[in-house]
């Protein structure tokens, strides 16, 4: 065999091996994804199309109506403000985790895993009871108030429930472990030698962060960002509890229109444009990352 | 990182005080008692509930985690598609009553008879795609070099998995695992759609009793619950600091 | 092969799937279950039969399924629902839930009739059927009782505390613009019909109106209302009466029964403009394939005392006069809601399923809700 035509061979066994782990690695995934989330999925938002049935159930009968009724100012108004209440969140959330994965990063191996531990536990009680809590702290009689006003520090009790504050410290609380965790798995892998090649040669930590640590990590960010800011816009008992109920997010509106209005097709409207929305997030987000990431690698 | 402690366990600590409280509910205090404790060890109802959720909760992350960490890393090494990455992502991102009513639809077009096994496969399904995403978070950071190095030394593709890159990967699998484990342990609608009704979770028995009151017997399930975590945690770290002072 | 290629070849799969899947689910749909409503066998051998009834938590006897399989060998499996509207969502959501019978309110077992889902009550093989008073039997969701026997029943009206009112309220009116010390004080129900009901039966309309400009002052009265409101709240608004938050909610009759228990400055009144006739029944699924065991269930339910001990721990009325005479007198004195009569209680409105017209209603809720 000459030369050329064994490297040939070589590189065509190369390939094939190639699309044998590639196939092995993300087949078994992809297939079950495909299966379980992208049917039933479709199988629901099929049904946008369709017509409501008199007491519920779907009508075969393809129609746009339910495309014209999701642009009533009431549901516009409900997604900017869901937005909106998500948006808050996600950032409070990224103030907030960001300095405790760094911590937990740079503990002593032994006790990460413990630390990350300490951090879900809370969520392994129930979200229900978590809630009852919070209601029993904040409310007009409840154990904030009342120490407030023994402190003296205010005169007649906060109103802290069912308000929008209420509502976004509530989703914080639930997903706080959501950025923290991803946050930590990219900002563990971090080569602490970069950072100190960076402050020799005299950037002080702001600049560091900035410019080394934070890209470095960014995928980290964002996926945390998309972790928090996703289930905060179709979260339903936080504004339901919490929030009185007198602040209406997005997935109250879907819910409501599968559960309650038994329309299931224009809550499939309403979700599909929920998810096209979320998809041009994540578009984004996959830009801004390469983009960002592409810049780190590179410097 | 102090402050996110407190944060996280103000209302904690607030729940274990109330499953101390004499009065039925779960938010007014009307002096003390242990005896919700004594009804929950009797309540076979909530214990087997909190056993079906421990099943679906251990089976779908170990699940998850295989299927999710090996996505990651395929998706990684082999593919740029924006599309498959999305796709990857997607349950995550998915409104989860439209997850929840669209698989209950699938398992009755398909026939089946749920039960607990049609939560798990529920379950992995969100799972998956939390883990995939911590894991890829990592992966890309990483150097690709590592990979064609090991390679080039001879090693198989199966070698360089499972001795170079899963290792690398442990914190996230890690933290990806975690995430998972407790995203199922307190996941109620989609579990609500597609359970069989003999073998209820626990968040579904506990959201049911919304209607007739939900009583500090629940506080004193989360106490438990966080006492037995805590000793389990605790002890852990004990060992490990135990084998690192061998070592 | 190419990325394209490759994207391309995904999606005509997951398209061909989706018209594959589309076309066998419309074709299953037109065909209902084959188990038809004919004649069932009044001397079928219960032992072999076995039944999963969905219920609210803690809303009937917790020995009743033990009790009722040492009394006929039919084995009961119990299964919980929050709502009204989760059940019916797993109910038709096409296929066999494996629910034999569910408790449902009133307007939704007319929903499921109307939807066929429902197996019609043989009531030769319910013989406590003769338990119920007269009036139940013409209960307008379901006239003749032909798909559902009613459970329990009550109506709405305002929880108050006395001690914090200072008065006892007697108008809708006096919760939707309360006085000035109350304000920031009164709950409402968030549930779509009893979030309605105060302001519909306020401008005197129907509690099951389907008019839009009457609803469209329905919904200005209480888009008003919002201002002066703690919260919307369906399930914790006795334990606000009882820790002093609020001083006035609207409450089903049986839920302030609870405030009562721990606070006995509270009372319960309904609305001089009055209120409604809300029922919970229970119903058979056309998909159960246990109906003679399912009538026999419903049967023992009925009977006398285990109907009584829902009066005597769940608090509400039931439609069970055998029942009622039993315990209802005592009750009475701590809980005079439980002394309503029929006759008072049928002055309340039925509710009724309102067809075509849900999705407004929704929207409605939505716009009020949501109003800042």
């Amino acid at each position: 065999m000459t030369p050329v035509t064994s490297v040939k061979a070589g590189r065509s066994v190369n390939k094939r091996r190639d699309l044998l782990e590639r196939l092995t690695l993300q087949g078994p995934g992809l297939a079950y994804l495909l299966l379980f989330m992208a049917v039933p999925i479709c199988l629901i938002l099929i049904y946008s199309i369709f017509q409501r049935g008199q007491f519920g159930g779907v009508v075969f009968h393809a129609t746009t109506e339910n495309f014209t009724r999701a642009l009533d100012p009431v549901y516009r108004s409900v997604l900017f403000d869901s937005l909106k209440i998500a948006s808050i969140t996600t950032v409070l959330a990224l103030a907030l985790g960001y300095p405790t994965a760094y911590g937990i990063a740079k503990l002593p191996k032994r006790f990460r895993t413990t630390a990350l531990l300490l951090i879900v536990m809370p969520f392994w009680t129930n979200f229900l009871i978590r809630t009852y809590s919070w209601i029993m702290l904040l409310n007009s009689e409840g154990l904030l108030n009342k120490a407030l006003l023994k402190l003296n520090l205010i005169h007649s009790p906060l109103d802290l429930l069912y308000t929008q504050s209420a509502v976004i410290l509530g989703l914080l609380y639930g997903y706080l472990p959501l950025m923290i965790l991803p946050l930590y798995a990219s900002i563990e892998k971090l080569d602490p030698e970069i950072r100190e090649a960076a402050s020799n040669l005299g950037a002080n930590r702001f600049r560091t962060f900035l410019d080394v640590t934070l890209p470095l990590t960014i995928s980290g960010v964002l996926a945390g960002s998309i972790f928090v800011f996703i289930p905060s816009l179709g979260n339903f008992i936080v504004p339901e509890l919490l929030g009185g109920g007198k602040t209406v997010m997005v997935g109250n509106l879907i819910r409501d229109q599968f559960l309650k209005a038994r329309d299931w097709p224009f809550g499939s409207v309403l979700a599909l444009v929920v998810i096209f929305l979320v998809f041009v997030l994540f578009a984004l987000q996959s830009k801004v990352e390469k983009r960002i990431s592409g810049d780190a690698h590179a410097n | 990182m102090g402050i996110t402690y407190f944060f996280l366990y103000v209302p904690i600590i607030a729940l274990v005080g109330m499953s101390f409280n004499a009065s039925d509910s779960p938010f007014t205090w009307n002096g003390f008692s242990t005896k919700w404790y004594g009804v929950l060890v009797n309540d076979s109802t909530v214990l087997k509930g909190l056993t079906n959720t421990l099943i679906v909760a251990f089976t779908s992350t170990l699940l998850a985690t295989i299927l999710g960490t090996a996505l990651a890393v395929g998706l990684h090494q082999y593919t740029k598609s924006s599309f498959l990455n999305a796709f990857a992502l997607a349950p995550a991102i998915m409104p989860d009553i439209v997850l929840g009513i669209g698989l209950l639809a699938l398992f009755a077009l398909l026939s089946m008879t749920l039960g607990l096994y049609s939560v798990v496969i529920a379950h992995v399904v969100f799972s998956m795609a939390f883990v995939s995403a911590v894991v890829k978070a990592r992966l890309s950071n990483s150097d690709p070099a590592l990979r064609e190095a090991s390679m080039d030394l001879g090693a198989t593709r199966s070698t360089t998995f499972f001795k170079i890159t899963l290792p690398s990967l442990t914190p996230a699998i890690v933290a990806g695992a975690l995430l998972a484990f407790t995203l199922s342990l307190d996941e109620f609608v989609i579990a609500f759609f597609t359970n069989g009704p003999a073998t209820p979770t626990l968040p579904i028995i506990i959201y049911s009793m919304v209607r007739f009151g939900v009583t500090p017997e629940i506080n004193a399930l989360a106490s438990l619950l966080m006492l037995v975590s805590f000793t389990a945690v605790i002890g852990a770290q004990r060992m490990t600091k135990l084998a690192e002072a061998q070592s | 092969m190419p990325k394209k290629q490759h994207t391309k070849r995904r999606l005509l799969a997951v398209g061909s799937i989706m018209v594959g899947l589309l076309l066998i689910s419309a074709c299953s749909s037109g065909t209902k279950s084959d188990s038809a409503s004919d004649a069932l066998d009044p001397n079928a051998d219960l032992k072999t039969q076995s039944l999963v009834v969905s219920n609210w938590a803690a809303y009937m006897p917790e020995d009743l399924p033990a009790n009722f399989e040492a009394l006929t060998g039919s084995k009961v499996t119990v299964t919980n629902h929050a709502t009204n509207e989760e059940i019916m969502a797993k109910l038709t959501a096409g296929g066999d839930s494996g629910i034999d019978v569910a408790f449902v309110s009133g307007q939704f077992a007319q929903a499921l009739a109307a939807q066929g889902l429902l197996e019609s009550i043989h009531p030769e093989l319910i013989p406590n059927l003769k338990n119920l008073y007269p009036e139940a039997t013409k209960l307008p969701y379901d006239i003749g009782n032909k798909y559902s026997v009613p459970y329990s029943w009550g109506t709405t009206g305002i929880c108050y505390r006395k001690d914090l009112t200072g008065f006892d309220p007697t108008s809708w009116n006096d919760i939707l613009n309360p006085v000035a010390k109350l304000k920031g004080k009164v709950t409402t129900l968030a549930t779509e019909r009893w979030l309605m009901l105060p302001a519909q039966k306020l401008l005197g309309y129907s509690a099951n109106t389907t008019s839009e400009t009457e609803m469209a002052k329905v919904k200005d009265t209480l888009i008003a209302a919002k201002k002066n409101l703690l919260a919307y709240d369906d399930t914790t608004f006795y334990t606000r009466l009882v820790s002093g938050e609020a001083a006035m909610t609207v409450a089903w009759d049986g839920w302030c029964n609870y405030g009562i228990t721990d606070n006995k400055n509270i009372k319960f009144v309904v609305p001089k403009e009055g209120s409604d006739l809300w029922t919970d029944t229970m119903v058979i699924l056309k998909t159960s394939k246990n109906k003679e065991a399912a009538h026999a269930f419903i049967n023992y339910v009925l009977d006398a005392k285990v109907q009584s001990w829902v009066i005597e721990n769940i608090l509400y009325k039931v439609p069970n006069k055998a029942a009622m005479d039993l315990v209802a007198a005592k009750l009475g004195e701590t809980y005079p809601n439980m002394l309503m009569t029929p006759a008072e209680l049928l002055k309340g409105e039925g509710l009724i399923d309102l067809g075509a017209a849900g999705p407004m209603y929704t929207k409605i809720a939505t716009e009020i809700t949501a109003s800042k």
